[in-house]
């Protein structure tokens, strides 16, 4: 994983103290409150419906003890024992004072963490696949591209007031868990036929109230040219985006309405002056990049022992079984495996974590997994290298912390933004909707028969719950002051990105449960074979599924 | 004579702003250093250009290229922010240093804010007519808020990957 050197330690903590400064400008009155939102937000902070709300960065996932246990003690000390893990991978606070920030991000600065950029007209944390660098479908790992990005983009000068928000997603593998092309840029980093690495460029996507896939507007980058075609895309779009409407300020909207090629051209055009210049990389940067990204030292394993141990324990232990069919992934490395802890056991706001767990989680992966984790979109938190002769003692301690649900891919290990009790842009509240639908559909192997099943839920258009490409989304919406619920059903956020489309009228809060029932029914009876949600629907389309969630009763 | 900050120092503004509300007018220029806004310098050029003591300004929705060819001759060039939200003028700062040379006073005018001087210097913007909005001297140590930094821009033609070591 990445580490500092004294120029990173030095432009975060000088970024801190600047931010120090500002806070005790605003709360002495000497900075104006409009003046200092964009100030608070390029630090992370918001102001939610109950307290502010603190994101920190945490860059394309990665995470060591060290900053699980920071991250921990903050909750403790300065908010109230719990954080979030948001959509994009990142870590949110619901509870602190704002006089308290500038210490926080100072503790967090030194364990080499910030909340620079994570809110904001600017350029966002830039988020990867959870699997980086140790899945089996991996062409390339894509986290020094993504450290680069991180460095490029902090405190950029010259995009730190641009129309809108911005987010880049980096992949290196062939099914794309980057959700690549729902970003303002998406990469993907591939090797040509040449033999030269570089990256296919999609502009443009992105969710939201205009939800929209990405539009390739280049095939193959050299790698060496990252900087300075991302500094172009930039620039044009600082330039020529809208700034009238936010709510047409994205750069999706310019591309569409520019037209991908016109756009691809623009950019080449500015990329004239910039390309080949000195932002061009070099190849020692991309080689020091590179070095943190090595392999752990793994040990050489019996793997054929240790499936053989496995298959006797799982013989043995049902339930341990079951988590190593949705729990656990295969991995690159003979006798490695992946496994995913659940923050979905029923009851608890998906994604939410307390600080004792992260303590737990810390312990975990210094045991396990060479004290590293990965956080993922799908707000659940991963152990990359565990040998798979220690997953039985593994799921042993993470059945005692809670974090051993295996509903890992089911419909209830769903995405779900933290909506009306958190949020003051919400709608409507999403946590109580994804509760009773955990509820409901608590019988484990129901859930086991209908298969991989993505069930995504925001509390409004923003779509921070990534309603748009779940299999089946739910979109909180406002009527007349009420608050009531989309249904939509065919999103995926895979290499076969697709947007839901909507079934029809909304529904109240104590129907919600009863409509994923009848989806589901009607999938289980249509349904070929063990074929998936989203394969079913994309064969018969919506009107079977609202034909019976419509129905009258009769 | 109002102050404003140039080259980290805090100066008398000695530049006269013509404002034009008229766009079919023809104005004349009074004589001493006036900034002009871009149309009227494309205007008259020719007249203008003679003269050393005669700036340019642009909103941050014209085109710098307009300028492209008069860089050289030009003694100042200001660029208006309508409202501190508004970031393209820290792109047209650094396409004026970088990209077409320009090496006398760039200017920032308008809605910008204090603390945004550290960026708009390092997009290339020498010089803060912060309109009294915020005291000058809190000001000038604003400038100097991040002094490293990891990209090239107007003010380091290295990014920090050249130069770490
Ligand atoms: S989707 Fe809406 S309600 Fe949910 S977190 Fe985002 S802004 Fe808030």
């Amino acid at each position: 994983m990445y580490a500092y050197d004294q120029y990173d330690h030095q432009i975060i903590s000088d970024r801190v103290a600047q931010f120090r400064g500002q806070t005790e400008r605003y709360l002495a009155g000497d900075l104006k409150e409009e003046e200092f939102l964009p100030l608070r937000l390029q630090n992370g902070l918001y102001v939610q419906r109950l307290a502010p709300m603190l994101r920190v960065n945490v860059p394309y996932g990665m995470l060591n003890s060290t900053q699980l246990r920071r991250l921990a003690h903050i909750a403790r000390a300065y908010d109230k024992g719990y954080c979030h893990i948001s959509t994009r991978q990142n870590v949110q606070f619901n509870w602190p004072e704002l006089a308290n920030v500038p210490d926080i991000l100072a503790e967090l600065a030194e364990v080499e963490m910030h909340a620079t950029q994570s809110s904001g007209n600017c350029i966002r944390n830039t988020t990867s696949d959870q699997f980086a660098g140790i899945a089996p479908d991996e062409e390339i790992d894509p986290r020094p591209y993504c450290e680069i990005i991180r460095q490029w983009s902090t405190l950029h000068p010259e995009f730190a007031f641009l129309p809108r928000k911005f987010k880049v997603a980096v992949t290196g593998a062939n099914d794309d868990r980057a959700a690549v092309q729902l970003h303002d840029i998406g990469l993907q980093v591939v090797q040509n036929d040449a033999g030269e690495i570089g990256f296919k460029v999609i502009v443009g996507g992105g969710l939201g109230r205009t939800p929209v896939l990405g539009s390739l507007i280049k095939e193959f980058l050299p790698q060496q040219h990252l900087l300075s075609y991302m500094e172009a895309i930039l620039r044009v779009y600082n330039l020529l985006g809208r700034r009238d409407n936010k709510y047409k300020a994205r750069i999706k909207i310019l591309v569409r309405a520019m037209g991908a090629e016109a756009f691809a051209e623009k950019v080449d055009a500015e990329w004239e002056f910039l390309k080949d210049g000195p932002s061009t990389l070099t190849l020692e940067e991309i080689e020091r990049a590179k070095r943190f990204f090595t392999e752990p030292a793994y040990e050489t394993l019996d793997a054929a022992a240790a499936e053989a141990s496995l298959d006797a324990q799982a013989k043995e232990h049902k339930a341990f079984k079951i988590w190593l069919t949705r729990n656990v992934r295969e991995h690159r490395k003979a006798g490695y495996a992946a496994v995913t802890l659940s923050l979905k056991p029923t009851g608890v706001a998906p994604g939410d974590v307390t600080d004792s767990q992260l303590d737990t989680i810390a312990g975990l992966a210094d045991q396990f997994s060479f004290a590293e984790v990965r956080t993922t979109h799908e707000q659940n938190i991963v152990l990359g290298d565990v040998r798979k002769s220690d997953l039985f003692e593994l799921w042993q301690a993470a059945k005692v912390a809670g974090f051993a649900t295996p509903n890992i891919g089911t419909l209830t290990d769903m995405i779900c933004c933290p909506g009306g009790d958190f949020c003051s842009l919400a709608n409507a509240k999403s946590i109580p909707i994804a509760e009773s639908i955990q509820r409901r559909f608590d019988d484990m192997d129901y859930l086991y028969d209908l298969g991989d099943i993505d069930l995504n839920i925001s509390g409004c258009m923003n779509a921070c719950g990534h309603h748009h490409v779940g299999h089946i989304g739910i979109l909180g919406v406002d009527k007349k002051g009420a608050e009531f619920y989309q249904v939509q059903l065919g999103g995926s956020a895979g290499s076969d990105a697709s947007l839901g489309k909507v079934l029809g009228p909304a529904f109240g809060q104590d129907e919600m449960s009863d409509v994923i029932t009848k989806l589901l029914d009607v999938f289980v009876e249509i349904r070929r074979g063990d074929e998936l949600f989203i394969d079913t629907y994309r064969r018969v389309g919506l009107v079977p599924f609202k034909e019976r969630v419509y129905a009258k009763a009769n | 004579m109002p102050k404003l900050i140039k080259d980290k120092a805090i100066v008398e503004n000695a530049w006269q702003w013509l404002a034009v509300n008229d766009e079919d007018a023809a104005p004349t220029v009074p004589v001493g250093q006036v900034i002009v806004p871009l149309k009227l310098w494309l205007a008259q050029r020719d007249t203008l250009g003679s003269r050393q003591d005669v700036g340019v300004y642009l909103q941050n929705d014209e085109n710098p290229e307009d300028l492209k060819d008069d860089v050289s001759k030009l003694p100042l060039i200001a660029i208006e922010f309508p409202a501190f939200m508004d970031g393209r003028g820290f792109t047209l700062g650094r396409l004026f240093r970088e990209r077409y040379g320009f090496k006398g006073e760039l200017r920032a005018a308008g809605g910008f804010i204090r603390d945004q001087l550290t960026y708009l210097s390092r997009c290339g913007f020498n010089a803060f007519d912060c309109n009294e909005t915020f005291d000058l001297d809190s000001a000038l140590s604003s400038l100097n808020d991040l002094p490293e930094y990891y990209q090239a821009a107007a003010d380091q033609e290295l990014p920090l990957f050249r130069r770490r070591d």
